[in-house]
């Protein structure tokens, strides 16, 4: 064999592993509960193969699904909102800060490294009947009985943007990091004043930024069903939630697959237009 | 931004944020040195007696036993996958190597319960049901987008000039790649690692859907412990986590500054 062609095969020699995993754990399993949402789940707890649209006109037709599937979309929404207000001002601070930015950057990676179990328990401590809040309105007298702020959609809310919170501010501030600061100061001696050059300069260079990082906190979000088992109430049931319930409690494996993938093409047609606008490589350079 | 005074108000901002990130981990911290016999406030003293009975708790040690041998596994084995990949990608004009990365990264861009369902579902079909060979399998395919991104962003800044004078002095391929390209690498490697093993420690969203009756994982005896109440005993666990997961990678970061220095790299 000639160098050239050892050359050239040696790098896919090197992807295959990691190709083949991805296509035998991904992509296969993806194409086959494509299939499998079309069998049916019998009384007799059995799965029937075949062709049967029943669990996709349940999916799609049934009012307590679209529901909770708007539900869901609101409430990743929201999160994504008051991520993007709370992060973008620490992200630009950061990016602008001198003498601590290594320590305010590390501090900011550090969250990544602690369970998601535990900072969403966390919460309990603070905002529990007996927990840090409760305690401290009783103590100042504002309050004469603990109140149960727990377990509603605020808290869900709140859990999810704690979780998510860095994820926006490092994809901000890998895009505001990016940006000539002379460009600003540039504006500023044309005549714009603070203000307006960052109203007009570095917001609009840093909306990639933010929209990768809006991205990843409404994906994340909409797909989550721990946060509402842990902080949410009875009604605050997320579609990841209908997927568990479906999969794990029901045992009903064909309509699990059919919501599974409603989530999947609702979520993936956002990265779909995401990747489209905006392409796949500002969303890696926040994740690396 | 308005001067001095906006940039004041942005900072107190910041400092807030922090806060928010920070506060109610550091109070899980802190109740779980708490000797009062209720997991909440007030503080009656100052006592180890939570992480004494976690330490006597055989589900928490079985669950601690299970994480550990799982994320071990899961680290070596998508470490490997993850570096020969990122080696490709890197050191070689892959054609097409755009939708190449993005197919490295799809585990990531689709939803983790959906992984989930479809691993299970898929696997279940194939004879494998819920155990630990299920919980690898799903670690392994969603740690690895990680690692790869970690590894390449690391082997870019080793510059080929090193292995094209080892191989020019008469150093085999094979010789130049354990001498001198892996002992380059070394960082990057444990690096991934590192981060596929913090990743699948603490991962919980896939590993309720994939772990067998019986068998618990931290995060998901942690789960299980909250569906009762907020116990000290389970801030003690999560103030261990915190330790191990953020402690062990600002060591392995402290280890790589030392080396490089030493090094004079």
């Amino acid at each position: 064999m000639s160098v050239e062609a050892r050359e050239a095969r040696q790098p896919w020699i090197l992807l295959s592993p990691a190709l083949t995993a991805i296509f035998l754990l991904l992509f296969v399993p993806l194409l086959f509960i494509v299939v499998y949402s079309f069998w049916l789940r019998t009384s007799t707890g059995a799965d029937q193969v075949g062709f049967f649209l029943d669990n996709w006109r349940e999916a799609l037709s049934d009012a307590f699904y679209r529901d909770i599937l708007l539900f869901t979309l609101k409430i990743a929404t929201i999160t994504t909102l008051v991520c993007a207000v709370m992060g973008y001002p620490a992200a630009y601070v950061i990016a602008r800060s001198k003498g601590n930015k290594a320590l305010l950057l590390l501090l900011l990676m550090l969250p990544f490294w602690i369970s998601y179990i535990i900072r969403t328990m966390s919460w309990i401590n603070i905002l529990g009947v007996s927990g840090a809040l409760n305690t401290a309105l009783l103590w100042l007298g504002v309050i004469n009985e603990p109140i149960q702020m727990l377990y509603n959609q605020t808290t869900v809310i709140l859990g999810l943007v704690h979780f998510l919170l860095p994820f926006m501010i490092l994809n901000v501030f890998v895009s505001l990091e990016g940006i000539d600061t002379n460009l600003e100061d540039a504006a500023n001696s044309l005549g714009a004043t603070r203000m307006q050059a960052f109203w007009q300069v570095t917001l609009p260079l840093s909306l990639p930024g933010l929209a990768a990082g809006g991205l990843l906190c409404f994906v994340l979000g909409a797909g989550t069903y721990i946060t509402p088992l842990v902080l949410g109430g009875p009604g605050d049931a997320m579609f990841a939630n209908l997927v568990f319930e479906a999969i794990i409690t029901q045992l009903n494996w064909p309509l699990g697959s059919a919501l599974s993938l409603m989530l999947l093409a609702v979520l993936g047609a956002l990265v779909l237009i995401y990747n489209r606008y905006l392409g796949m490589a500002q969303l890696m350079k926040g994740l690396g | 931004m308005g001067g001095t005074m906006g940039w004041h108000l942005l900072r107190g901002w910041t400092v807030l944020v922090y806060l928010f990130m920070f506060l109610p981990v550091a109070v899980v911290v802190l109740l779980s040195f708490n000797a009062s016999q209720f997991g909440a406030f007030p503080m009656t003293g100052f006592s180890f007696r939570w992480f004494v009975e976690l330490a006597q708790n055989e589900a928490i040690l079985r669950a601690f036993r299970t994480s550990v041998t799982l994320g071990v596994m899961t680290a070596a084995i998508s470490t490997t996958l993850g570096v020969l990949a990122s080696l490709a990608m890197v050191r070689y004009r892959v054609p097409g190597s755009n939708y190449i990365s993005t197919l490295l990264i799809a585990p990531i861009l689709v939803p983790e319960v959906v992984l989930a369902v479809a691993l299970l579902l898929f696997l279940n079909f194939l004879g494998i049901n819920k155990s630990f060979t299920l919980l690898l399998f799903g670690h392994v395919i969603f740690t690895l987008p990680f690692v790869i991104l970690v590894v390449q962003a690391r082997l870019i800044s080793i510059k080929r000039d090193i292995e094209e004078a080892a191989m020019s002095l008469g150093a085999s391929p094979r010789q130049t790649f354990f001498q001198i390209t892996l002992p380059l690498m070394l960082p990057a490697v444990l690096a991934g690692a590192l981060f596929a093993l913090t990743i699948s420690f603490d991962d919980i969203t896939g590993t309720l859907f994939w772990k067998p009756g019986g068998v618990e994982t931290v995060p998901t005896q942690i789960f299980a412990m909250l569906r009762n109440s907020i116990s000290p005993e389970i801030n003690a666990l999560g103030t261990v986590m915190i330790v191990l997961t953020v402690g062990l990678p600002l060591l392995g970061l402290a280890i790589a500054r030392t080396l490089s220095q030493k090094r004079g790299i």
